[in-house]
C-alpha cells in the first residue's frame, strides 16, 4: 500500500498536508498521533469513505484513488464497532460473504472459523446488544477480517477497553496479525500501544508525518522535539553548541552545560541546537561539584508509578526536567540541588532541519 | 430504598387518574355505548328500541356495503402508497439535513397544521377544478390540451388523503431515520456493498420500524377521513366514513351506523395486531 502526498481539507480546514507513505505486505503499521492530528482521515482516505482533494493511494501497484470503497480489497475496524445491531454476531461476521453471494453453508463454516479465531465461539445467534465492549471489538475484527483483505485498517479499536482487557487484545491483534499475514494500518494516540505492537510507526501532527519508523528508532532517535515528548515523553534541552570533540559536541545553556553526539549532523560553536534527554537516561546526582558538567536545579517532587520513580527537578530557565530510575528509593527529597547529568550516547539532537 | 420508590409509585398512579377517568369518560364510556347500540332495533320514526338484534351486523353483509369496505380498504391501500413514496424519501432525507434545516424543513410541515384541514382541502378544490391551477399548468407546459377536470374524480381523492396524511409518515420516517448511525452505512460499503444494497440491507431495515408505524398512522385513519372523499370525490366516492355518516346524519339509522363503526374498528384493530406481529418479527430479520 502506498500514499502519494495526499492533501484533503474540509472547508477551509487543511487536514491532511501532503501524507505520503509506503507500507510492505505482511507489515504492522501505525499511525499515532493526538486527536485531530489527521490519522483517522488518512483511514478513510484508504478505506476510500473520504476521497483526497489530490495525491494518489495505490493498492498493490494499482491506483485506487477514485475507486468506490465497495471495490477496494481493504476493510476497516471502525473505532465504535460500527456492528449491525439488526443483525446476529454471525449476520455480521458473514455480511460480506452475503454480499458475494458465497453458498450459505460455505458461509456458515466460514463465520465458523473467524468466531474460532477471535475466540468467539458458538455466538453465531447472539445480537450484538448483548455482547461486552471487548467481544464486540472481536466481532468487528472477525466481520473485518473474512474476506481475507489484502490490508486492514483499525482506527483506535482498543480505545474504549479497559486497560487489561487492551493489554491482551493488543497480544491478540498481533497474533492475528502473524497467522493471517494481513497487512494493518493500526490507528492509536496511545505510544504505549505502538511501541508495543508496530513493525513500524508513523507519528502524525497536524496532517503531516513528523517521523516513520521502528519503535527503537522512533524511542531512541526522535527527529523532533514533539516526537521526543509525545513518544516517552522525553525532557527538551535548548542549549548553545560551546565545542566540537570529533563526534562529541559540548554545550551551556541558562542552567548549566553538557554534552551529546553529533549523530552524523555538522555541528559548529555558537549554533543554537536543541535537545531529547529520556528521563530514564539521566541522572540527578545530589552531590556533585561546581566545575562538574551537568543541569543544575532543585528537587521539586517526586512521584512512584509503574515502578518507576520520577523526579521533577526545577530548572533556574522555569522549565522541569523529570528524571526517572528503577526502585521506589531514593536519597532526594524536594527542596534538594541536584545536577542532571546523562551519557553523552544518549542525548538525541533533535529539530535539526 | 423501598418506602420512597412506593410514596413515587402512588404519587405516581394519582397523577394518572385524570388520565384514567379522562379514558373512562370519553373513550371507553362511547365505546361500550356504540357496541350496545348496535345489537339494538332501530326505532320507527327516531332513535332506538332496546331490542337485542344482529340484523344490523348480518346487513353489512350485503354486497353493497361489502363493496364498500372493500372500496375503502382499495383507497387506503392506494394512498398510503402514495404518502410511502413521498413521505419515505421526504423523511430519510429530512433526518440527513444539518440542524439549521432540520428545523426550517419541520416549520414548513408543521403550518398547515395551524390551519383547519376543512379550509386545507377547498385549496385542493381551487387546484383540481375544471380550468383550475392544476389544469392551466398542464395546459400551460402543453402536457395536455383539455382540462383534466381533476376535481371529484378517485385521484382527486387519493391526492386529498395523501396531503392530509404524508406529515405523519414524515415524522415517523424521520425519527427512525435520525437515529440511523451513519457509520454503519460505512461499514457496509466497506465491506463490498454497493450504496443500493448498503441501502436495502442496513439503511432500509433500520428505519422499516418508522416506516411501519407511518403506515399504521396513514392506513387506519385513511379508512374513516369520510370528508375528504366528500369534498373531493363528490359523491363518486363512497368509503366506510362516508356510509356511517350517512346512516347516522341522513338515515337516522343508528344502530346500523353502530355496527358499521364497530366494524371498521374490527378492522383497524386488525391491522394494528398485523403491524404488531410484523415489528416484532423485523427484529429478527437478517439471520445467516
Amino acid at each position: 500500500m502506498q500514499l502519494e502526498g495526499i492533501h484533503k481539507s474540509f472547508g477551509d480546514t487543511p487536514v491532511l498536508n501532503g501524507v505520503s507513505l509506503s507500507v510492505r505486505q505482511g507489515e504492522f503499521v501505525t499511525l499515532l498521533g493526538s486527536s485531530g492530528c489527521g490519522k483517522t482521515t488518512t483511514l478513510r482516505v484508504i478505506a476510500g469513505l473520504e476521497s483526497p482533494d489530490s495525491g494518489r493511494v495505490l493498492l498493490s501497484g494499482e491506483d485506487v484513488t477514485r475507486q468506490e470503497p465497495n471495490r477496494r480489497d481493504v476493510n476497516t475496524v471502525f473505532q465504535n464497532y460500527a456492528l449491525f445491531p439488526h443483525m446476529s454476531v454471525g449476520a455480521n461476521v458473514g455480511y460480506s460473504l452475503k454480499l458475494r453471494k458465497v453458498p450459505k453453508a460455505d458461509i456458515q463454516r466460514q463465520v465458523r472459523e473467524m468466531l474460532g479465531l477471535v475466540q468467539l465461539e458458538g455466538f453465531e445467534k447472539r445480537m450484538p446488544a448483548g455482547l461486552s465492549g471487548g467481544q464486540k471489538q472481536r466481532v468487528a475484527i472477525a466481520r473485518a477480517l473474512i474476506c481475507k483483505p489484502r490490508l486492514l485498517l483499525l482506527d483506535e479499536p482498543l480505545g474504549a477497553l479497559d486497560l487489561q482487557l487492551r493489554r491482551q487484545m493488543q497480544q491478540e491483534l498481533k497474533r492475528l496479525q502473524k497467522k493471517l499475514g494481513i497487512t494493518f494500518l493500526y490507528i492509536t494516540h496511545d505510544q504505549e500501544e505502538a511501541l508495543n505492537m508496530s513493525d513500524r510507526i508513523a507519528v502524525m501532527r497536524d496532517g503531516r508525518f513528523q517521523q516513520v519508523g521502528a519503535p527503537s528508532e522512533v524511542y531512541d532517535s526522535p527527529r523532533t522535539s514533539f516526537v521526543a515528548r509525545f513518544v516517552g515523553a522525553a525532557n527538551i534541552v535548548y542549549g548553545t553548541v560551546e565545542a566540537v570533540e570529533g563526534d562529541l559536541v559540548r554545550f551551556t545553556s541558562t542552567d548549566g552545560s553538557g554534552a551529546f553526539l553529533s549523530r552524523g549532523h555538522s555541528f559548529a560553536p555558537g549554533r543554537p541546537v536543541t535537545l531529547a534527554v529520556r528521563g530514564e537516561q539521566s541522572q540527578a546526582l545530589k552531590q556533585a561539584g561546581r566545575a562538574q558538567p551537568g543541569l543544575a536545579g532543585v528537587v521539586k517532587e517526586k512521584s512512584f508509578a509503574g515502578g518507576m520513580l520520577r523526579i521533577a527537578v526545577e530548572l533556574p530557565s522555569g522549565g522541569t526536567f523529570v528524571c526517572s530510575r528503577q526502585g521506589i528509593d531514593s536519597d532526594l527529597a524536594p527542596g534538594d540541588r541536584v545536577k542532571i547529568v546523562w551519557d553523552p550516547a544518549h542525548a538525541c539532537p533533535v529539530d535539526m532541519d | 430504598m423501598g418506602k420512597p420508590k412506593r410514596k413515587t409509585a402512588g404519587a405516581g398512579a394519582l397523577a394518572a387518574l385524570p388520565l384514567y377517568v379522562f379514558a373512562l369518560v370519553f373513550v371507553l364510556g362511547p365505546l361500550i355505548y356504540m357496541v350496545a347500540l348496535s345489537f339494538m332495533t332501530r326505532a320507527e320514526a327516531w332513535g332506538v328500541v332496546p331490542e337485542a338484534t344482529l340484523k344490523n351486523y348480518a346487513d353489512i353483509f350485503q354486497p353493497v356495503y361489502l363493496e364498500t369496505f372493500w372500496e375503502s380498504i382499495k383507497l387506503a391501500v392506494v394512498s398510503t402508497l402514495l404518502v410511502i413514496a413521498i413521505g419515505y424519501p421526504f423523511g430519510y432525507f429530512m433526518a440527513k439535513l444539518t440542524a439549521k434545516w432540520k428545523k426550517r424543513t419541520m416549520l414548513l410541515l408543521m403550518i398547515p397544521f395551524w390551519t383547519s384541514s376543512l379550509i386545507r382541502l377547498y385549496g385542493w378544490i381551487i387546484i383540481f377544478r375544471a380550468g383550475g391551477v392544476f389544469d392551466s399548468c398542464l395546459m400551460a407546459l402543453h402536457i395536455t390540451e383539455e382540462p383534466l377536470k381533476m376535481l371529484y374524480t378517485y385521484p382527486a381523492v387519493v391526492v386529498g388523503m395523501a396531503y392530509a396524511l404524508a406529515p405523519f409518515m414524515i415524522f415517523a420516517v424521520y425519527s427512525s431515520a435520525e437515529k440511523l448511525d451513519f457509520s454503519l452505512v460505512e461499514a457496509a460499503r466497506d465491506l463490498g456493498a454497493t450504496p443500493w444494497q448498503a441501502f436495502r440491507t442496513v439503511s432500509f431495515k433500520l428505519t422499516l420500524p418508522g416506516l411501519l408505524s407511518g403506515v399504521v398512522l396513514t392506513f387506519v385513519p385513511s379508512m374513516g377521513l369520510f370528508f375528504i372523499a366528500d369534498i373531493l370525490g363528490g359523491n363518486k366516492v363512497v368509503l366506510v366514513g362516508n356510509l356511517i355518516q350517512e346512516q347516522l346524519m341522513k338515515a337516522h339509522n343508528w344502530p346500523f351506523a353502530a355496527a358499521l363503526s364497530v366494524a371498521l374498528l374490527a378492522l383497524t384493530t386488525l391491522i394494528l395486531f398485523l403491524y404488531r406481529k410484523l415489528s416484532g418479527a423485523s427484529d429478527l430479520e437478517g439471520l445467516v
